[in-house]
């Protein structure tokens, strides 16, 4: 059972940041669809609704959704429907109930960085960058592997390069967590960026199966495609858990790589 | 701490602790169409509209609707009315105890989506669990509901 001492509601991120660091117990609430399955003594509970964070636009040549946006919004986003192949935009509907849907937020899932994560696998084959409001803007990359340190997301930068992008995931039932899912984006100048999540742990960029398949599939060639699955599963890591063995998640990942360069290039 | 609020199209001030949830300071106000199924956000049978878009009360913190408008079963009892015939025609209502999330569902299903596909109504109505009707009349009673309504 979790507690909340005091609420506070800031107009402004400079007070709400305030607030987060003047103690250790105060803590950021995002969408709160995780709140109640735990424990926490929270002394005070940081709601941003107020911060104007709720926002999907275009500025220049990125994409830019706030931290308060709702995953239902960006799943009935036209603008991400009409980028990156509408990935984007349907890869958070397999998460169960239009009504969890309205609940979750983009800034609470990007911040706890979820292994189970069907929004943050996409994100991670893109030129993604997170703002944080102390830290200032951070490769999604590089934001996969920072600690867990108290900042605030003000929002996700998606940088429009036109790139094609296909999201593959595998669950045991619908709506229930992805028990594997990888990520291919292509583009010409760009080359291929390959990502896994639902691997156990928290998703990952698989650069070196990037990189040859950049450096070496620029047609169709079934021989090439199954060398970079061999290089995938010796590059990325995988853990048995409840949902799935590690050697099965080893052999889903092949099939998904394949289709999923298949949808990205046309092959 | 008080928070003021429009309770289906009514201003009212109701008393929460930090830690309140939406559904329970529903409950305490009177609102006892609003059901605690799972307590955990997966079962769809707390299900309100925050500003128009379905929610789980479970968890959304009460504090969090100051200043908004929230709207359970309780105001919108005259389209609940024919939807609740179309169950009943379909024996959509069985034990009854999911129905009133599952309506305000079906409700705002109504108003989002345009003549919507059997895969975009099953999709939309994904997240309410029932676990006597098998769904099948429950999707029945959701076509008739959008004939008549036509």
């Amino acid at each position: 059972m979790f507690t909340i001492q005091e609420y506070a509601m800031p107009e402004t991120l400079q007070e709400a940041y305030d607030i987060l660091k003047a103690q250790r117990s105060n803590v950021i609430l995002g969408g709160c669809a995780w709140l109640r399955l735990g424990s926490r003594r929270i002394r005070t509970a940081v709601d941003l609704s107020k911060c104007g964070l709720d926002f999907i636009r275009e500025n220049g040549e990125f994409i830019e959704i706030g931290a308060m946006t709702s995953y239902h919004s960006v799943a009935a986003s036209d603008l991400l429907k009409s980028v990156f192949d509408g990935v984007i935009a349907s890869c958070v509907t397999s998460i169960i109930g239009v009504q969890f849907r309205n609940t979750v937020t983009v800034g609470g899932s990007v911040y706890g960085r979820f292994g189970f994560s069907d929004f943050l696998t996409p994100l991670l084959a893109l030129d993604t960058r997170i703002v944080l409001f102390n830290r200032g803007e951070v490769p999604l990359k590089d934001f996969m592997t920072m600690p867990y340190e108290k900042d605030i997301v003000v929002m996700v930068r998606i940088r429009k390069d036109g790139r094609h992008l296909s999201y593959q995931n595998m669950r045991n039932s619908r709506g229930d967590f992805p028990i594997l899912n990888l990520a291919v984006s292509y583009g010409e100048a760009q080359g291929f960026t390959v990502t896994v999540g639902a691997r156990g742990p928290k998703a990952v960029r698989a650069e070196k199966t990037s990189a040859y398949l950049t450096g070496h599939c620029r047609q169709k060639d079934e021989a090439l495609l199954q060398g970079a699955c061999d290089l995938l599963v010796s590059e990325v890591s995988f853990t048995d858990n409840m949902r799935a063995s590690a050697d099965y998640r080893r052999l889903i990942s092949q099939v998904f790589l394949k289709r999923a360069v298949r949808e990205v290039t046309g092959w | 701490m008080v928070i003021t609020l429009m309770l289906n199209g009514e201003k009212r001030q109701l008393d929460c602790r930090p830690d309140t949830m939406l559904l329970e300071a529903l409950r305490d106000a009177g609102c006892k169409s609003v059901k605690c199924g799972c307590d955990t956000t997966n079962c769809g049978l707390c299900t309100v509209w925050l500003d128009g878009h379905p929610v789980l009360s479970c968890s959304v913190p009460a504090m969090r609707a100051a200043g908004r408008s929230v709207t359970t079963l309780e105001g919108v009892q005259a389209e609940a009315e024919v939807f609740g015939r179309c169950l009943i025609a379909e024996g959509g209502e069985q034990c009854g105890f999911c129905s009133p999330g599952f309506i305000m569902n079906v409700l705002a299903m109504k108003q989002e989506l345009k003549n919507p596909s059997e895969e975009e109504i099953a999709r939309y109505l994904e997240g309410n669990l029932c676990r006597c009707t098998g769904y099948m009349s429950q999707m029945r009673a959701v076509r008739r509901y959008l004939e008549v309504e036509a």
